[in-house]
């Protein structure tokens, strides 16, 4: 489904990423780690399609298309979905707008009609019940005040709502407190489906607690350096990304 | 597409959508001005010689008086000799009945979406089209008529309905007020008369249509709304212009009146042409709107969505003499490309008890320039007066510009004085976030600024809230990273 050959990224012509190969296949689960630094974060913003990234050279497919020629909404029309590790706020803007207007829009790229407003209600209380997020936060403006939980929360009922087929998870950071992170692992556990697959970007392994990857890649100098199953992690939870990293440059 | 970075970009500004130009034949005044263009213009509304009178004691006033500079706009000088101050479609100089009404200005309102047949038009709301200089059709009079309300151009009240034109003509705001507002007065063409009597509730909407063709033309209306006591009423003025290279000035006047008990409700929408990217153009729109609270418990809202004009100087204000007197100012303004706006409002607490709530939403994009000026002012008898001010900016793209500039005199120690303001600005980050979820950036940026919005555009009557909703988004599409 998706296939990363040889990418090259560099920021402000500083490269980030040095030549990363992925191969991602449908209903698979994915966790990259790595130590601070390595180009994890910006290799989950790369596929989404940030700006701010140049790349440099090597092609990212999804399915039979060139991802690195679509824009960020052709991205997310086509079943790309990035939950981010700060989700943003909206000010003003109701959650439930937000949502309708992005399920609509997606809904439309795949030759859907828009939702009405009663199936569409119908449709995110079920998603929010999958989820456990409390339909109050529905109403309040999109991440407004929000909780670090909430936050994640309403990032999962938009993965629940939109389907994508893969869908990417940035938590990248160490400091994400326990409730969020079981959050993201409930939310990954109930969405893992054969037909969608995930990429876990994650430092610590204690994400990897209560969700099981199938694939376990580490990423260091730009690199993936190491690939693996669980067992990897649970290697690098004990030793640290320091022999890696040693290994990677020998 | 290429991962470079592009920021937010420079709103590019899709073609103003009411810019042509109906072709048709004016009856205009050469361009210029003194006591003779007066004069004339009286004549050609066959006015009797108080209005006449008062016209020409504006004249020299306004002859006396210097242009204001303090308002945070720059434009070149305007030569007041260059403008033509009247001109109007040939046929008919005054209102006629539908029948009688030049297909040509029919068909260019049927294009603006304002059909004057009533058959054909909006469900519960009655229009007056201005055209230049005239007011050319009046609808659905007979069915307000029948509740009592006068709903006409001002220049029929003038001849029909003297003794009430007399009593409240510059009542509100007079010859002598501002350089603009003595500027109408000499030369007003024409406008809208509402008067509402006691007890009524206006059974439809009513709204007036500007609209400038002429080259070379000003527009000068004076639109006067009388409510007596207990009465209710809401009128909506929409405005648009074709698209030229030199700049026009529009100076328009608006008094309202509310008596023991009435309600005012008075709603704009205003689209007059910006100018281009460079600033070559637009409407100079300079507007003296003020609603007078004469009446205890009276009410008077206004709401003002301005998205258009190169510049805009307008602050609609309330006097709340009546104790127990209610202002309420909602406004959305919006500058993008060159556009500048200079706008707020003024509440004057006289009377006891009375209350006013300021929620003003400043949008600025590309090189636009938005400023937020208001007045509240405490006098010394108005005891338990109370404000809420809320002021609002919205940047977009790093060169635009927001300024607040609000000024509070209280004058009595009950009062309670609340202000709250705040800047915020469209980040590339929230367009990333939206843009990721299937959302193109022109929707993106079109649903951040309705949330922006939002608790104006919940005051404008329905049938226009999705317009301005619309209108907006319009307004603003071209946000394209």
């Amino acid at each position: 489904m998706l296939t990363v050959k040889d990418l090259r990224v560099s920021v402000d012509e500083q490269p980030i990423l040095n030549g990363l190969n992925l191969e991602v296949g449908e209903g698979e689960v994915h966790a990259i780690m790595g130590p601070n630094g390595s180009g994890k974060s910006s290799f989950a913003h790369v596929l989404a399609g940030r700006e701010g990234y140049t790349v440099t050279g090597g092609e990212v497919r999804f399915d039979d298309q060139d991802l690195l020629d679509l824009s960020v909404e052709e991205r997310a029309r086509k079943g790309l979905f990035l939950a981010l590790q700060y989700p943003v706020e909206l000010p003003g803007v109701s959650n439930l707008v937000f949502l309708r207007e992005s399920l609509n829009a997606i809904r439309a790229a795949r030759g859907e009609p828009a939702l009405d407003a009663a199936t569409f209600m119908k449709v995110v209380r079920d998603k929010a019940g999958q989820v456990n997020m409390s339909p109050e936060l529905l109403k309040r403006s999109v991440n407004a005040g929000f909780s670090g939980g909430e936050k994640k929360r309403n990032e999962i009922l938009q993965l629940a709502l939109l389907e994508p087929r893969l869908a990417i998870l940035d938590e990248t950071d160490s400091g994400l407190d326990i409730d969020a992170l079981r959050v993201v692992a409930d939310g990954v556990n109930v969405l893992r489906s054969p037909q969608r697959a995930f990429i876990l970007v994650t430092h610590y392994q204690r994400l990897l607690d209560y969700v099981e990857p199938d694939y376990v890649h580490v990423l260091s100098g730009g690199r993936i350096v190491r690939s693996g199953d669980k067992s990897l992690a649970l290697e690098l939870e004990r030793r640290g990304y320091g022999w890696i990293a040693g290994e990677a440059a020998a | 597409m290429s991962a470079e970075k592009q920021g937010v970009k420079e709103l590019i500004r899709r073609e103003y959508q009411q810019g042509f130009v109906t072709d048709i034949q004016t009856d205009t005044l050469p361009p210029g001005l003194d006591e003779g263009v007066v004069r004339a213009i009286s004549a050609k509304k066959q006015e009797p010689d108080w209005m006449l009178d008062w016209r020409l004691a504006a004249f020299r006033h306004w002859s006396e008086q210097t242009e204001p500079e303090w308002a945070s706009v720059h434009h070149a000088p305007i030569d007041y000799q260059s403008i033509s101050y009247y001109a109007a479609p040939s046929a008919r100089p005054g209102p006629a009945s539908l029948d009688e009404v030049d297909p040509k200005l029919l068909e260019t309102y049927a294009k603006l979406g304002i059909p004057l047949e009533e058959q054909k038009a909006l469900a519960g709301v009655a229009v007056d089209a201005v055209f230049d200089s005239v007011s050319v059709a009046t609808t659905f009079k007979k069915k307000l008529a029948e509740a009592g309300v006068i709903f006409c151009a001002i220049s029929e009240a003038v001849r029909e309905h003297p003794e009430l034109v007399k009593q409240y003509l510059g009542s509100v705001v007079s010859y002598r007020d501002n350089f603009f507002a003595s500027l109408n007065a000499a030369v007003f063409s024409d406008g809208t008369f509402v008067y509402v009597p006691k007890g009524v509730r206006c059974p439809m909407e009513l709204s007036t249509y500007f609209r400038i063709n002429s080259a070379n033309t000003g527009q000068f209306e004076r639109t006067l709304i009388i409510a007596e006591e207990g009465s209710h009423v809401s009128y909506l003025e929409g405005c648009t212009a074709p698209m030229r290279d030199e700049n026009q000035l529009h100076a328009a006047v608006v008094e309202l009146v509310a008596l023991d008990d009435a309600r005012i409700k008075y709603s704009t929408v205003q689209n007059w042409y910006p100018g281009d990217e460079q600033g070559r153009g637009g409407i100079y729109n300079f507007v003296t709107k003020r609603g007078d609270c004469r009446g205890a418990r009276s009410h008077i809202s206004w709401t003002q969505v301005e998205t258009g004009s190169a510049i805009t100087w307008k602050y609609p204000s309330c006097i709340l003499r009546g104790d127990g007197a209610v202002g309420e100012f909602y406004s959305v303004a919006v500058t993008k490309g060159r556009q500048q706006a200079d706008t707020g409002t003024k509440m004057i607490h006289i009377g006891r008890n009375t209350r006013s709530t300021i929620v003003s939403k400043g949008i600025s994009a590309g090189h636009g320039s938005n400023a937020y000026r208001g007045l509240v002012r405490i006098t010394p008898k108005a005891e338990n007066a109370r404000n809420h001010t809320q002021c609002d900016s919205l940047l977009i793209g790093d060169r635009s510009a927001a300024h607040t500039f609000p000024y509070i005199e209280v004058r009595n120690p009950s009062a309670k004085m609340e202000h709250e303001a705040t800047t915020s600005k469209i980040g590339d980050d929230q367009l990333f976030y939206c843009r990721s979820r299937g959302l193109s950036e022109e929707d993106a940026v079109s649903m951040i600024v309705n949330g922006f919005c939002k608790e104006v555009f919940k005051e404008l009557p329905m049938e226009f809230a999705a317009e301005a909703q619309k209108l907006l988004s319009v307004s603003l599409e071209g946000a394209v990273g």
